[in-house]
């Protein structure tokens, strides 16, 4: 151990801190980008949940596009296939590739057991075809057509989830009854929302005898069980009402019952923020009451409103399922997850005919992304998660 | 004594809320354009039955249904005295029940136990299904242990109860021969309580009980690994490692006592989730609680029924809360402090 043979190395290049500087340089603007970018950022990193969102992304902007994709309209019969069991597309026939083709199936009643069996005739591969002429829907909702992606050729069918109790198609249903299962959460969460910012700020602001009318009043309401007051206000719908109407109807009933979670979130967010430093900055500056409230405070827990109003939209699903499938809810001819799944409601449904269960496979589906993605959004959002 | 006098004040208060909730209660029963009698009464008229028409009009002044609603409720509540000898449920008598005609406390008598039998079985099932997981999952955390409890906890939260009741019922009887159906066989009905009918009715609640309690016990389970993570990273638990504690105890002993506290208090938000989820379930797999009935009710106007029902399914998680607070209070000394001293803890 001797400083003899101790040599430091010395660069004979000037001095020079520009990649320091740049390094510096980018982490400043890493740290000063945009807030939603930093956001973003978080976000990604929860692979799950950026998974979910692109499900759900793509999920919604199928929903116009219904008519169009699904084979067979809504409410279309096929009195000759009743529960006929889910067809598979093949594409190679003997093993030879001739493209997407079905079976013809053919129906015959088992009249010991009660119930029909299919018969597939495996030597007659019928061609589906693409842009085929069908029933009639409107495109985008507006354009009347009558053109759908893929349809059954003409002596064959195409029930890919097979088909149910009066021979309609169950994957077409499926597709319908997405336009109605996943927009009520939304018109739920939107009313619940005005609701519960309404009078969340009136009781955050006003305090004193307001804000204790409203905190009893929401905390009645959060001590009672939903789904009773939930059946006792949807059995108040009058049974002529057509199915739009008992649409709105259910998802402002679903509405009405969620905005005290959230009106007492803003009320705790409103008193916790008042104290912020920040906020008596802008005060002693000047800044209006409505300025504070809109620039100060609003930014500040609008993130926190986005992501809880993500987790209470799957208890508004399940909770729309759960009304059509009592019976309650939306009714038949209207189609959504839920009265389809009135159908699997007994045993023997889901002994026989299996099937008739898959509208779940989206339910759950749908609630687990959005599980998912509230969580991934509440933690990217929150500054100090990390 | 402090202890005491706080229960007795919520429990008042737990009285005045209910009043208030019977007064919401009867305002949404009568929602709807008219009543089970007069329906009734049209319905009669229309077939040409004088003789129905009439006792359907005796029934409606009984039970003072002619009146304005203010009154009826008034009546209903036995605040008013009604027409004949109708004395309301404050002094005790429910009401008669025009679906299955016969007084509503005849119709719910047994359901109502049934109803907190269930109901106490699911909650015992949450407690002791999410208190180890959830401990576990924390003590855990990232590893399989982890990842797969809260995969079951994640499908538990989204697959709806009713389908999970029947594809449970489906298998569990085809695989473990589980009874299907009702909550004790029928040779057991109206009988005394025996052993053999106890047993009965412990087989017949399994599949009820794992499937009303699921949800609330995935949630469960989330919150107190959630609360279990927080504590484990504080610096106590690292000195505790440091000085050598064994693990077990390093988990137990402190961090679990913090993380429990939220776990008493929730019972609040747990109990009426897990009403619900027994009305829904009840209605599906044909269980003998109170939710058939409510369901009965609703849809034909039954309005004594009906009211009865929501009163009491309202009762029992007031209840239910108003043990929670007491039970945290007696759990936790600080709840007691800091009330009384009005500090503003979150």
């Amino acid at each position: 151990m001797s400083d003899q043979g101790q040599q430091h190395y010395v660069d004979d290049r000037p001095y020079d801190d520009s990649e320091r500087l740049q390094h510096q340089i980018a982490e400043a603007l890493e740290n000063d980008a945009p807030g939603w970018i930093l956001v973003w950022r978080r976000f990604r990193k929860h692979r799950v949940a950026l998974v979910s969102g692109i499900f759900l992304l793509l999920c919604y902007l199928l929903l116009p596009f219904v008519g169009f994709i699904a084979p067979y309209s809504a409410n279309e019969r096929d009195a000759e296939h009743l529960y006929a069991p889910p067809q598979g597309i093949s594409f190679f026939h003997e093993g030879q590739f001739i493209g997407p083709h079905v079976y013809p199936t053919t129906a015959k009643p088992d009249l010991e057991n009660f119930r029909w069996h299919y018969q597939i005739h495996h030597d007659r591969p019928l061609k589906l075809e693409f842009f085929c002429p069908g029933s009639e829907h409107r495109f985008l909702g507006l354009i009347k057509t009558d053109k759908h992606l893929f349809c059954a050729p003409a002596e064959a069918t195409v029930f890919l989830f097979g088909s149910d109790r009066l021979g309609r198609d169950v994957f077409s249903r499926i597709l319908y009854g997405a336009q109605l299962s996943l927009t009520v959460g939304l018109i739920g969460i939107g009313i619940s929302f005005v609701l519960g910012i309404l009078f969340g700020s009136l009781a955050g602001y006003l305090g004193g005898k307001t804000d204790w009318v409203i905190q009893r009043v929401i905390e009645i309401i959060r001590s009672l069980p939903e789904l009773p007051l939930w059946l006792a206000l949807s059995a108040a719908i009058p049974a002529h009402w057509g199915p739009v109407a008992v649409f709105f109807i259910i998802s402002i009933i679903l509405g009405i019952l969620d905005w005290p979670g959230l009106a007492r979130a803003i009320r705790g967010k409103f008193l916790s923020l008042r104290e912020e430093p920040y906020v008596q900055a802008a005060e002693m500056m000047g800044a209006s009451r409505s300025r504070v409230i809109r620039k100060h405070m609003l930014p500040n827990f609008s993130s926190h409103l986005i992501a809880s109003a993500m987790l209470s939209i799957p208890g508004m699903i399940l909770g729309e399922t759960a009304l059509s499938f009592l019976g309650l809810g939306l009714r038949a001819p209207a189609v959504s997850w839920g009265v389809m799944l009135n159908d699997a409601q007994n045993l023997a449904a889901i002994e026989i005919y299996p099937w008739t269960a898959i509208p779940m496979l989206p339910i759950i589906l749908v609630v687990l992304a959005f599980n998912f993605l509230g969580d991934g959004f509440r933690d990217a959002l929150d500054p100090y998660s990390h | 004594m402090e202890i005491l006098r706080f229960a007795f004040f919520r429990l008042l208060s737990m009285l005045a809320t209910l009043l208030l909730v019977s007064a919401l209660i009867f305002f949404i029963i009568n929602l709807p354009p008219g009543d089970y009698l007069s329906n009734q009464i049209a319905e009669l008229r229309a077939t040409g039955q004088a003789a129905g028409v009439a006792n359907a009009e005796f029934l409606r002044q009984e039970y003072s249904l002619d009146k304005s609603l203010p009154h009826q409720y008034l009546v209903w509540m036995g605040l008013l005295p009604g027409s004949h000898g109708f004395s309301g449920i404050l002094q005790g008598d429910f009401g008669w029940s025009f679906e299955f005609d016969q007084p509503v406390a005849d119709v719910v008598g047994q359901a109502m136990w049934m109803t907190i039998l269930v109901n106490l079985v699911a909650l015992l099932f949450v407690y002791i299904v999410a208190l180890p997981l959830g401990v576990l999952a924390a003590a855990k955390s990232r590893t399989w242990v982890d990842y797969s409890t809260s995969l079951v906890g994640y499908l538990g939260l989204a697959t709806p109860n009713f389908l999970l009741a029947l594809i449970l019922f489906y298998y569990g009887h085809r695989l473990f021969d589980l009874p299907i159906g009702g909550l004790m066989a029928p040779e057991f009905e109206g009988e005394p309580m025996s052993f053999a009918k106890l047993k009965s009715v412990l087989l017949h609640l399994i599949i009820p009980t794992f499937v009303i309690g699921t949800a609330g016990a995935a949630a469960m389970m989330q919150r107190l690994r959630a609360n279990m993570l927080d504590e484990l990273h504080k610096p106590y638990v690292t000195t505790a490692e440091a000085k050598g504690l064994p693990a077990r105890a390093r988990l137990i002993k402190y961090p679990l006592r913090v993380a429990l506290n939220p776990f008493v208090a929730d019972i609040g938000n747990l109990i009426p989730s897990l009403v619900s989820g027994s009305v829904l379930v009840s209605v599906v797999l044909g269980l003998q609680t109170i939710g058939p009935a409510l369901l009965a009710a609703l849809k034909s106007q039954d309005q004594f029924l009906a009211g009865f029902v929501l009163l009491f399914v309202a009762a029992l998680t007031l209840l239910g809360t108003v043990i929670s607070d007491v039970l945290l209070m007696l759990l936790d000394p600080r709840i007691r402090y800091g009330a009384r001293a009005g500090t503003n803890r979150s």
